[in-house]
């Protein structure tokens, strides 16, 4: 909005407050359009395989055709953690960079050439996965050896993602040399400190792809050092699951306060939890490990230490936002002490969703504590209390909040309304998703916690009564399971119905900004080298031993293994 | 940056909170000595017999010393080989004195399997490559099953066995 200039001798901080912004041009419509279908699509196709599963593992259901139960449970897994994911991320983050900072001409193109990269790899992927040569999972651990393709279209979903966080950087870059001495958007900032964690994980990711799976599936390589690809992919598989978070992190710092009427509660703040997550996401991924055999005790700990630090910006995070409710409230006029919790616009399913998302965080988070806790970490270690755990985080709390996002923005991408029915819909859509997932995750984490396992088929295991009591709890998923179905189908008629059928109109697209006299952002926030250095420097300092130690210390490669999974 | 004053005693008590969680895991790591599986020791996994616990006639349970026990185990697609008894049919389940430790020791041929008596400490990662091995004392009376719980393929539900705590 407004600059307001302070005098020139304060040259630690950046002089100008909130956020200037642009409209979207119909071809940056129609580029985020595009991520927003796959994301849609991806959707329904992945709850549908949730369904699939939850209705077999009661035990009272057959696939039929001879369908493997672990080629749907891969389509789940990919369909929804990868690629609805990331698909929907980068879509909203480019709609957040064209907001606030713009493209050029060239820029959408290569955004464009990113989505094409994708949108191929994804479909390539998806095939052999269709085809029931990739049952694999999402983790796709070997030697568990799927279709060659498979690795390959994986690969090229990173690439083009590369592709896309290059040119935010790019967008980014060139409004701060037009720029010099202006802050930077906040939402453009929150972006690129997303993409920078992304590109710097995904090199995990990446060099097990190029260095480990792709020639040994192809044949040019006999063996794989089995230890080394699982650090690998857990090197990225937790920055993965903060990649999910963030962009939650930006609609609930920087957009959720315009929708209820209020300001950022600090720019400074929100900047400084974004640069602790940047840290703490990457240098952490043993805790995904700390069960097997060779890593050595001493690193498993050191990377928990390091995984609970996000406490840390988590309680800022969680502060801010209960910190905007009340002042938003209390200028509204509503005292006493929870007087101000009666303004929030409860009947707005914008805020309604996201806001559940957050109360869902609060256990989920709890949980993740659980799961990262060194030795307790025993008693739940691929229990299907980890399966309930992320469907808290990833399948409430950020999948919540990004509908919250979808609900103003695809209207604004298609030139439509938000219309009273829709929003009506979708505080019933949002009831039916908290609802089900209470149940579903609910009995995941006490069947987990008497020792059900995770990513299994129906079985009696002999007939155990362990077995039949987690049966049980198995029913109850299939309950919740079914009302989450429901729930994604009544998403995907809202998806419809906002992009083809509702009226004509202009939806606003919700940026927060600072108060008036709100204080100066310091510049050290964007001491970029200083921030890249040392999330650089903590990886080397959690990483190298270990991994130097399982390269050196490796026993007899693998060789692939393709008939345990159905692909010989 | 400036805190407000209540963001500064809700960080102090959030850091408060770390610290004493940390120092709890420490303690337990570091004074008790309870760490999760890390034994680490290599093996060839497409020459398993290299190490005498997993010649054939070893595995299953053997009564090492009063009330001490060795459990050793093969994982493979998708079975748990707990050796045989007098009459050579495989065993899939085992019977321990309640209050007895035991050594369980693991590995994989093919790929990668999870070792879990459900209801017990007992779990582990079992990877082609390494040897897989924990203590634990079984205080408890009771049936827990044993399953794999990490994906080895399409039988991977198949694999499992029982163990009983008697009193």
């Amino acid at each position: 909005m407004e600059t307001a200039t302070a005098p020139a001798k304060i040259t630690n901080v950046f002089t100008n407050r909130g956020t200037k912004e642009l409209s979207l041009p119909k071809n940056e419509r129609r580029l985020v359009m595009s991520y927003m279908y796959v994301a849609f699509i991806s959707l329904f196709i992945g709850g549908l395989m949730g369904l699939l599963q939850v209705l077999v593992r009661s035990g009272s259901f057959e696939l039929p055709w001879g369908i493997n139960y672990y080629t749907i449970l891969t389509v789940h897994g990919v369909i929804l953690g990868l690629v609805l994911t990331s698909f929907f991320i980068i879509g909203f983050q480019n709609a957040l960079m064209g907001k606030t900072v713009g493209y050029s001409k060239k820029q959408l193109n290569w955004a464009w050439i990113g989505f094409a990269v994708m949108t191929i790899g994804m479909i390539s992927a998806a095939i052999t996965v269709l085809l029931g040569k990739a049952n694999v999972l999402y983790t796709f651990y070997a030697p568990l050896q799927a279709h060659p393709v498979f690795y390959i279209g994986i690969t090229l979903v990173v690439v083009g993602s590369w592709i896309n966080a290059f040119v935010n950087f790019r967008q980014f870059y060139v409004w701060k040399k037009n720029h010099p001495d202006e802050k930077s958007p906040l939402l453009a900032f929150m972006v690129v400190i997303n993409m920078l964690m992304w590109c710097i994980a995904t090199i995990g990711v990446a060099s097990a792809m190029l260095a480990q799976f792709i020639p040994w599936s192809l044949g040019y390589k006999n063996t794989i050092n089995v230890l080394l690809s699982r650090t690998l992919f857990w090197y990225f598989g937790h920055p993965l699951v903060y990649f999910w978070l963030l962009p939650a992190y930006m609609a609930w710092y920087a957009i959720i306060p315009k929708i209820i009427g209020g300001k950022i509660f600090s720019d400074t703040l929100a900047r400084f939890s974004f640069i602790l997550f940047l840290f703490f996401s990457i240098p952490v991924g043993l805790h995904h490990q700390l069960t097997e055999p060779g890593l050595d005790s001493t690193w498993k700990f050191i990377q928990v230490i390091l995984t609970f630090m996000v406490v840390i910006p988590s309680l800022m995070t969680a502060f801010s936002l209960f910190a905007t409710f009340e002042i938003t409230g209390r200028k509204k006029g509503y005292g006493g002490l929870f007087g101000w919790l009666k303004h929030l616009p409860w009947k707005d399913v914008r805020f309604l969703a996201p806001f559940i998302g957050m109360l869902a965080f609060i256990p989920g988070g709890a949980g993740g504590i659980v799961n990262a806790s060194y030795q307790i970490n025993t008693l739940v270690h691929n229990t299907i209390w980890v399966t309930g755990h992320f469907h808290l985080t990833a399948a409430t709390t950020v999948i919540l909040t990004f509908f919250g996002i979808a609900y103003w923005l695809i209207p604004h991408l298609t030139g439509r309304k938000l219309t009273k029915s829709v929003n009506r819909l979708g505080i019933i859509q949002t009831i039916l998703w908290t609802v089900g997932m209470l149940i579903m995750s609910t009995s995941m984490h006490i069947q987990g916690l008497i020792g059900g396992p995770r990513r299994s088929d129906y079985s009696d295991y002999g007939g155990t009564a362990q077995a039949a009591e987690w049966g049980a709890y198995q029913m109850a998923q299939a309950v919740g399971g079914t009302i989450l179905f429901i729930a994604i189908i009544l998403m995907v008629y809202i998806f419809i119905k906002m992009v083809f059928f509702s009226p004509k109109g202009e939806e606003e697209f919700p940026i927060a900004q600072e108060e008036d006299h709100a204080e100066f952002t310091p510049k050290w926030t964007e001491n970029w080298k200083l921030w890249i250095s040392i999330t650089i420097v903590l990886i080397l300092f959690a990483y190298t031993v270990p991994v130097m130690d399982v390269i050196q210390n490796a026993p007899p490669g693998s060789a692939p293994f393709d008939w345990p999974i159905g692909n010989s | 940056m400036h805190l407000h004053k209540y963001e500064k005693y809700w960080l102090g008590l959030g850091t408060i909170g770390l610290i004493a969680f940390l120092l709890i895991l420490g303690f337990g790591a570091f004074y008790l000595g309870t760490h999760p599986q890390s034994h680490g020791e290599l093996i060839d996994p497409e020459n398993l017999e290299m190490n005498e616990a997993f010649r054939e006639e070893n595995l299953g349970l053997t009564e090492v010393d009063e009330g001490r026990y060795v459990l050793n185990v093969v994982a493979s697609a998708f079975n748990y080989n707990l050796g045989t008894d007098e009459s050579g049919t495989p065993v899939n389940h085992i019977e321990l004195p309640a209050g007895s430790k035991v050594l369980v020791q693991a590995t994989s041929p093919d790929v990668v399997h999870g070792l879990n008596f459900a209801g017990t400490n007992i779990n582990m990662m079992v990877e082609p490559g390494y040897v897989s091995a924990l203590e634990v004392q079984l205080d408890n009376p009771g049936e827990y099953t044993l399953v794999c719980n990490e994906y080895c393929g399409v039988g991977h539900h198949l694999m499992y066995g029982t163990l009983e705590v008697v009193e």
